[in-house]
């Protein structure tokens, strides 16, 4: 059984307990979250989260359905039918042992369009957004000086296309369902 | 007006007429509140009682089931009535009393979270944070529950918003911009489902459970194309049993020519069913050259387990009439033949040399019985033997627990039965097993005078589990025998005031059913039947419908052309 990736943008009600039938619905397919991200979306009262999950391929689709079901969820878009951008944002805190090193560090940020935001004697911390493969490319050239500490922030993903997203789920579904 | 009165005054607005409940310290106020309305409350011995009671006055009336309970162990005990009813699809309200607000989180007396505890059992559930969305709330609850795919809906409020002053909108608007159910089926469908099924040679009809609001489109339909007819465990009664077309039930404990229909069909227009795992056997062997034409409400039923070529999402009586506009008498007469002939050659038929059986029992009960007559069921070989000999004729008549399987079902679903159609004859079909997971509620039935006949079909043992110990687990019965402790069924009923009978033998069976069917009061029938009865045919789990296991106890015949002994996997 091959897990694919599936970046989900859910707008939901918001309101408590949201999230956690969405999480129990993820859990309950055996889909495991990777990342996930909540913050209000342009409309009052509503939210928009997204989902990376990893799971088997023939179960997405029911899980997109039976996310449909919840009856606080507005619209369910699976960004991997689609072209789209994602973005995520990094903190990551790095040791300068010389400063020398820390031309160079400060060489590879710059390459990366990553930011100083907090300078200390021998360590620098690092703000930086891009879609997966840059944070991870980033990662792997920071590593032999010696990371501290990351964190980072989960996706966020919008469509490439201007039609809004009660438009795309309708689109959606017929093309789905016949 | 107190939020207690709001709620009262938001149920009545909805209808509500019988509530199935129990108190307790959370919900008190809502019962003081109730003392001065016209509510009929049904006072429940247990609340898992009260779920199913309001389960089955759902879906033997179709008005939505209410049930109240308590927060804490109240709440706890809803459980398997909310998970119930939904495997079911059954409309119910269920109001809990929860601490008061300020308390809650803090591991009060009788608290539990209930609201996170129900979202997975739930189509949807609230927890009230102000008084003044009581009645918004109690609309939604109500139009979520009975609309779309029918489910339970929880209503968790804490007591100070119960006694707090309501300053809000009675009116107010409901809020649901994330919930539009599709009630009419889309046009090109249906017409693509209509040209599907005139090019099938071998089409045959699966009906379900979504199936029991639209049996008057329904039965219109199959006159008019004359397509043959399988009713699914809970499909039970949306058809007529006596129509010609008519082939019984499909999957694990079908009936032969169901099965072999199944088999050997080139299209399923499968009406309100969900492709259960008991229906369709092993999924890979299901029909698998069969068109698929799938119509139910519900889009995510849709190529969930059998992939459909032809899905129509809506409504079934939006869809039928509607596809019988573009169809007409199909031209299948070779097959129509063919499942004849089936049916014919297989009837429902059982040995009675041995001792008295189960199967024999349920005939008496059904030629004893109204055509209209109610039939709940617990869990078990007696649920499949009612299933397959007294398959009733009406829809929401047939209230048996399908999908969850739930034991300690039929006696309180007989409870809601009964209030929700005073007048009609209510047969509660139960296991000596079974029964006494909720036989405290013979006091509600006592005290009701309901009109019930309690058949327990007591073979002194958990009976399905001993059939599948003495199939697959090499005749090592554990943990499945209750007659050296079972009670003295009658003598029980009698302590709680309801007439008993302990019967050992054909004759006296027959007696005591003919007495009990005209007695109009609640009474219990004890029958003794052979412990080592099987349910046959009998596909085993994970195998395919066409390998049907015949069993020892059918009558000699001629069985060898169609089903065979199948390998029998542990």
């Amino acid at each position: 059984m091959s897990l694919e990736k599936h970046v989900l943008s859910v707008t939901v009600r918001d309101k408590p307990g949201v999230l956690v039938r969405i999480a129990s619905l993820f859990a309950r397919r055996g889909f495991n979250i990777e990342s996930l991200s909540v913050a209000k979306s342009g409309i009052a009262g509503y939210s928009k989260t997204t989902f990376v999950v990893k799971g088997a391929e023939k179960t997405v689709e029911q899980v997109e359905k039976q996310l449909q079901k919840l009856i606080d969820v507005i619209t369910v878009v699976d960004h991997s039918e689609a072209k789209y951008v994602d973005r995520e944002l990094m903190l990551l805190k790095v040791t300068v042992k010389s400063s020398e090193e820390r031309t160079e560090i400060r060489q590879i940020a710059s390459d990366f369009r990553a930011r100083i935001v907090d300078v200390h004697r021998n360590a620098l911390i690092f703000e930086i957004t891009g879609d997966e493969g840059k944070m991870e490319a980033f990662i792997e050239q920071m590593k032999p000086f010696g990371i501290v500490e990351l964190i980072r922030t989960g996706r966020v993903a919008l469509t490439r296309s201007a039609a809004d997203p009660k438009i795309l789920r309708k689109a959606k579904i017929t093309t789905k369902v016949i | 007006m107190t939020g207690a009165e709001v709620i009262i005054k938001a149920l009545e607005r909805e209808g509500v007429n019988t509530i199935f409940g129990m108190t307790g310290g959370a919900i008190m106020v809502v019962y003081d509140a109730m003392y001065d309305s016209k509510i009929n409350h049904i006072l429940m011995r247990h609340e898992q009682g009260a779920t199913h009671a309001a389960d089955a006055y759902y879906r033997t009336t179709g008005k939505v089931g209410v049930t109240i309970a308590t927060s804490g162990p109240g709440a706890t005990n809803l459980i398997t009535g909310l998970a119930n009813a939904m495997m079911d699809s059954a409309a119910i309200v269920a109001i809990t009393g929860n601490v008061p607000s300020g308390l809650i989180g803090t591991d009060a007396f009788q608290e539990a979270d209930i609201y996170g505890i129900t979202g997975p059992v739930t189509k949807h559930n609230y927890l009230v944070r102000d008084v003044n969305d009581l009645p918004r709330v109690i609309k939604e609850a109500f139009h979520i529950a009975s609309t779309g795919r029918p489910g339970p809906v929880l209503i968790d409020i804490p007591k100070d918003l119960q006694i707090e002053e309501f300053t809000g909108d009675f009116d107010a608007e409901m809020d649901l911009p994330g919930y539009k159910p599709t009630i009419k089926g889309h046009a090109g469908q249906i017409k693509k489902a209509a040209e599907a099924l005139k090019l099938a040679k071998k089409p045959i009809m699966i009906v379900g459970g979504g199936s029991q609001s639209a049996a008057d489109e329904l039965l219109e339909f199959v006159e008019n194309v004359d397509i043959p007819v399988i009713t699914t465990l809970m499909g039970i009664g949306a058809f007529p049993t006596a129509k010609d077309q008519w082939l019984g039930m499909p999957g694990m404990h079908g009936t032969v020519a169901a099965n072999k229909a199944i088999s050997n069909c080139d299209l399923i227009l499968a009406s309100g069913i969900r492709f259960d795992d008991r229906v369709t056997g092993k999924i890979s062997t299901f029909a698998p050259e069969a068109t698929i034409i799938h119509m139910d409400i519900d889009p995510a039923e849709i190529s969930k387990l059998v992939k459909a070529h032809v899905p129509v999402v809506g409504d079934l009586k939006n869809i039928l009439p509607r596809l019988s506009e573009y169809s007409e008498r199909l031209d299948i007469d070779d097959w129509r033949k063919q499942t004849a002939a089936w049916k014919a050659k297989y009837p429902e038929r059982y040995n009675t040399e041995k001792p008295l059986v189960s199967q024999e029992v349920i005939g008496m009960l059904r030629k004893e019985t109204t055509d209209d007559c109610i039939v709940t069921t617990e869990v078990g070989q007696h649920q499949m033997f009612a299933a397959r000999l007294f398959p009733t004729e009406k829809p929401r008549t047939f209230v048996t627990s399908g999908g969850l399987g739930t034991m300690g079902f039929g006696l309180p679903a007989a409870v809601g039965a009964a209030l929700g159609n005073p007048g009609r004859q209510v047969v509660c079909i139960a296991g000596d097993g079974s029964i006494q997971m909720n036989i405290q509620e013979l006091a509600t039935i006592y005290k009701h005078q309901l009109p019930i006949i309690i058949a327990i079909i007591n073979n002194g043992c958990l009976g399905m589990v001993r059939q599948w110990q003495e199939m697959f687990f090499s005749e090592r019965y554990a943990e499945i025998y209750l007659a050296d402790s079972n009670p003295d069924f009658a003598k029980l009923a009698e302590a709680y005031g309801i007439e008993g009978h302990n019967i050992h033998d054909r004759e006296s069976a027959k007696i005591a059913i003919e007495k009990a069917s005209k007695s109009n009061k609640p009474v219990l029938l004890n029958f003794f039947v052979y412990e080592a009865e099987n349910v046959f045919p009998m596909v085993p789990a994970g195998a395919g419908v066409a390998d049907m296991i015949i069993g020892d106890q059918m009558p000699e015949g001629d069985y060898d052309d169609v089903i065979y002994e199948a390998e029998v996997v542990k």
